[in-house]
């Protein structure tokens, strides 16, 4: 195992912002920590690159340990953490330069491994890094975070807001570095992400929902989930759907809504209430349900079992 | 040239340089009343730049534009009256309360104190966020964050609202509410102007604008931005035409 | 080796493309000497001054005139009655008032002692206390005059302050007190608002999770400061040569190891507070009312330490400014060597060492 999360909880104060986080990464894995703004995924990342010390259980890189052995720990991660964290008053090549040197190494040494990153921002080499786009900037931290050729890579949302076609490169980068048998552990809000990697875990409010891999989490739960589409545009159908009696949820997804029935039996029931609107358009099918679908249906059970309990006491 | 009625936002040869650096290069498109436009490029696009002289913080450097019937050159003011605003980055005061943070934007807006206690009452209690009217922004969850800055942005009733990235790092089933929020608004009058990063979102909108270094290089219905790309979704069109 | 260069080469490269940086680095310092030696000066002007003379022989006129001829004193008038004399202060014609004792110069000549009573108005303390020091230096520069083995009968102060500085020139007292402030204030500020700002950007972060030991952190911001207020220090006491020509009457070279553990000390000081500030405005505003305002107060920079009450004069001791005054007063106006100054220096050292001690263990290898 490359990565072992043993039962971590850590608190801020009042706040408890991991709860008993549990989970493994192999050798060489790309593995996706997938959740929204305050789950838990940055305190989380700053554990595994020894910056924070967890109140009770074990977080160990590698072997090492991230509380006693921090210093073994920092020699093989690489780490980006979730604000862009260079120095804005330096160069592109400046700064990498810097990061090379503070891990004794030089731009030379560890080139092959950045080569297809930094060439894309080398033509801006010159430039404050202050002054790069989005996309630039993310690439440069990438590369700085390479450029030792660490042997656990940690990447804090390296994609929020940045735009689809800049975050689909970084992806395409990510799986090269995978190759080079570099372990990844990447933290993303962006549930199209999740099916990119070879494992993930789904994490809310400081727990973990599930841990799987995403072929896999798709295909666990009833398959209970439907989709609406037509013509006309869905939203307007929303409201009605909703009031139907087999349906538990419904949400718009894109250009469909995504509907999930109570139990199997009401699919005919909806189907009948469907054709009575009278739409030609309506296209109605049974769905295997995405990452994101999961992720949703899994917010929904906590939310459920919350509001049960509140209703229990 | 007037606004009509019908285009609530009425853009011709809009261009914005800083220096050498064009940063939009004669943007010609409107808004219509009621509808959510979708105002989507990639980072550095120019979708700020742009979102910023709609919104009378910025002059553009040459170019026709009237924001809710007013000129953007002489009467932002006025514009300013008539338009909302809201960003991922910047929404609410973090070490004010909820209430206190209602309260300010509706004052600012000059609403009576009578009316900003009925609708500030009517706003918590349709949110569900009654219970936390005293609690610190910095207190409660990010969704309830967002939902909340958006319904302060629209407090005063303004023609316009411009949502800059309004669902970054929510969660999925909030970002849905939050849409749900932005289709609820349009049915009270108001014309929504929103980017996303999230391709998935795009497909909510009305009608919507890719920007490419610049120019606006596509601008259509969903569906039709689809079809003239022969794409499955949104964010299929968006690789083909932002990847160069 | 290479690393820590490498640290010290990205500092440089964030202080020279800064202005903000370079102008209060190089700026702040140039303004402030010449805004102090022109404008602010404890020079005193036309003083009022009035005189009652009891004995009216040759010496107390003599001393009289020369009081008068000394260009910082006017004539307020020449009382002979006790109750005149608060009369001229109530009235505001006078500030100091000068009696000369009955048989004057008998007593000069038989006990080689006579008195010369200075009454002041007080209600404006400080310029009462200058002008009472300007006539003590006045009249001592005339009996010692008169007579050289004289012993003067005046206060230790009075000698320190006039033996050194004849001319009486306020730039002689705030070049010292000057060189503590700037050099307290550049060095303590800019490092700790430079520590500060690699917290605010997450930059910090980054280099926590390196390999790099916290000691090689704090030296490599540190580094590039301690040749920047060397070069400050410098600056000040050329200014103070050219243009008001304040000289260093003892050794250069101690001057200058004295300003290096000065300048570690405030660099120490400004880790220490960075260790707590979170922010580069938190870092900002600690380093100037932590540190430049009590350095100002109560070094003995502008107000006398005499003149403070005693809980401020205990506060007075723990300002490193005030050591560090005494110790450029002694080598750069009374020329004195390390003999004299090896307490202040000792204080010092221990001072410093005492701060790098708290820094290094208050800066964390993690995040809070």
């Amino acid at each position: 195992m490359s990565l072992i999360l043993d039962h971590i909880d850590k608190s801020f104060e009042s706040v408890q912002a991991l709860k008993q986080v549990n989970f493994e990464v192999k050798e060489g894995e790309l593995f996706g920590l997938i959740g929204p703004d305050g789950a838990g995924k940055s305190t989380l990342f700053r554990i595994m690159a020894s910056l924070l010390i967890p109140d009770s259980g074990r977080c160990s890189m590698l072997g090492y340990d991230v509380d006693k052995e921090y210093r073994q720990v920092r020699q093989i991660i690489g780490y980006m953490p979730g604000r862009f964290s260079l120095y804005m008053d330096l160069s592109v090549e400046e700064n990498l330069a810097f990061y090379a040197r503070v891990f004794g190494t030089t731009i030379q040494e560890n080139y092959d491994l950045i080569k297809d990153i930094y060439e894309q921002i080398a033509p801006f080499k010159k430039r404050l890094a202050g002054r790069l786009s989005g996309g630039m900037k993310q690439k440069l931290a990438l590369s700085c975070a390479l450029i030792h050729r660490p042997r656990i890579l940690i990447l804090d949302e390296p994609t929020t807001g940045v735009d689809a076609v800049s975050r689909r490169e970084f992806w395409d980068m990510l799986k090269k570095i995978q190759r080079e048998g570099i372990t990844t552990v990447v933290s993303t809000p962006y549930m199209d992400e999740a099916e990119l990697c070879d494992r993930v875990a789904l994490i809310q409010k400081g727990s973990l929902l599930a841990v799987a891999d995403p072929s896999a989490l798709a295909e666990g739960g009833e398959k209970l989930l439907y989709s609406l589409r037509s013509g006309k545009g869905v939203y307007a159908y929303l409201d009605q759907i909703r009031q139907l009696e087999g349906c538990r949820y419904a949400w718009l997804f894109g250009d469909e809504l995504h509907v999930t029935l109570r139990s199997a039996a009401d699919d005919a029931g909806v189907k009948k209430v469907l054709d009575s609107w009278q739409d030609d358009s309506l296209k109605w099918e049974s769905i295997v349900p995405s990452i994101e679908d999961r992720f949703m249906g899994l917010l929904q059970e906590e939310s459920d079992a919350d509001s049960e309990m509140e209703e229990g006491e | 040239m007037t606004g009509t009625l019908e285009h609530i936002i009425e853009v011709r040869d809009m261009v914005k340089k800083f220096g050498s650096f064009v940063a939009n290069d004669r943007l010609t498109f409107h808004v219509e009343k009621g509808e959510i436009f979708g105002f989507l490029g990639a980072n550095g696009a120019g979708k700020t730049t742009a979102m910023r002289i709609l919104c009378g913080l910025s002059y553009p450097s040459s170019g026709e534009i009237m924001v809710a019937g007013h000129n953007v050159y002489h009467e932002r003011e006025k514009i300013k009256r008539k338009i909302g605003y809201m960003s991922q980055k910047f929404s609410l005061y973090d070490d004010l309360t909820v209430s206190e943070n209602i309260r300010l934007y509706a004052g600012i807006y000059g609403l009576g104190r009578k009316e900003i206690n009925t609708r500030e009452a009517q706003l918590l209690e349709r949110l569900g966020l009654t219970h936390i009217k005293n609690r610190l922004i910095r207190e409660i969850p990010l969704g309830w964050k967002q939902k909340l800055a958006f319904s302060v942005a629209i407090f005063h009733k303004p023609a316009i609202v411009f949502l800059d990235e309004p669902t970054g790092g929510v969660d999925p089933i909030t970002r849905r509410q939050f849409w749900e929020m932005i289709h609820d608004a349009t049915l009270e009058g108001i014309t929504v102007f929103v980017t996303t990063h999230y391709m998935d979102e795009a497909e909510y909108c009305d009608r919507v604008s890719i920007m490419v270094e610049g120019r606006i290089e596509a601008l259509d219905t969903p569906a039709g931005l689809k079809q003239s790309y022969e794409s499955r979704n949104m964010n299929e069109v968006f690789l083909k035409l932002a990847r160069t | 080796m290479s690393r820590f260069f490498g640290f010290v080469k990205k500092e440089f490269q964030h202080i020279f493309r800064d202005v903000r940086t370079l102008v209060i680095l190089f700026g702040l310092p140039i303004v402030m000497i010449i805004l102090f030696g022109y404008v602010v000066t404890t020079e005193i002007r036309d003083v009022e001054v009035g005189i009652w003379d009891r004995s009216m022989d040759q010496a107390s006129i003599q001393a009289t005139q020369k009081i008068f001829s000394s260009g910082y004193f006017v004539p307020a008038g020449y009382l002979d009655r006790e109750e005149q004399i608060g009369e001229l202060f109530r009235s505001g014609r006078a500030k100091v008032v000068v009696v000369f004792e009955t048989d004057f110069e008998k007593n000069l000549k038989r006990e080689n002692r006579a008195s010369i009573r200075l009454i002041t108005d007080a209600s404006d303390a400080n310029s009462a206390q200058l002008a009472q020091n300007y006539l003590q230096g006045v009249l001592m520069n005339y009996f010692q005059s008169l007579n050289p083995d004289i012993n003067a009968p005046w206060s230790v102060q009075v000698k320190s302050r006039m033996f050194y500085n004849e001319e009486l020139k306020g730039v002689y007292m705030f070049v010292p007190g000057l060189m503590a402030l700037i050099l307290m204030l550049i060095s303590a500020l800019m490092t700790s608002v430079t520590i500060t700002r690699e917290k605010e950007f997450g930059t910090m972060e980054l280099l926590l999770a390196s390999p790099l030991k916290p000691r090689e952190i704090i030296l490599g911001k540190v580094t590039p400061y301690v040749f920047l207020s060397f070069v400050n220090a410098l600056t000040i006491i050329l200014l103070g040569f050219l243009v008001f020509k304040v000289p260093v009457v003892g050794s250069l070279w101690l001057l200058m190891l004295e300003c290096m553990l000065y300048i570690t000390l405030a660099l120490s000081l400004g880790v220490l507070i960075s260790t707590s500030a979170k922010t580069q405005q938190v870092a900002m505003f600690m380093s100037m009312l932590g540190l430049m305002l009590p350095t100002i107060l109560l070094s003995g920079f502008i107000f006398p330490i005499d003149n403070m009450p005693l809980i401020l004069q205990w506060f007075s001791s723990i300002m490193p400014a005030r050591w560090f005054i005494v110790i450029v007063k002694n080598i750069m106006l009374k020329g004195t060597g390390f003999v004299y100054i090896w307490k202040e220096t000792l204080i010092l050292l221990g001072m410093t060492l005492f701060f790098i001690l708290a820094a290094v263990k208050r800066f964390n290898v993690r995040l809070k």
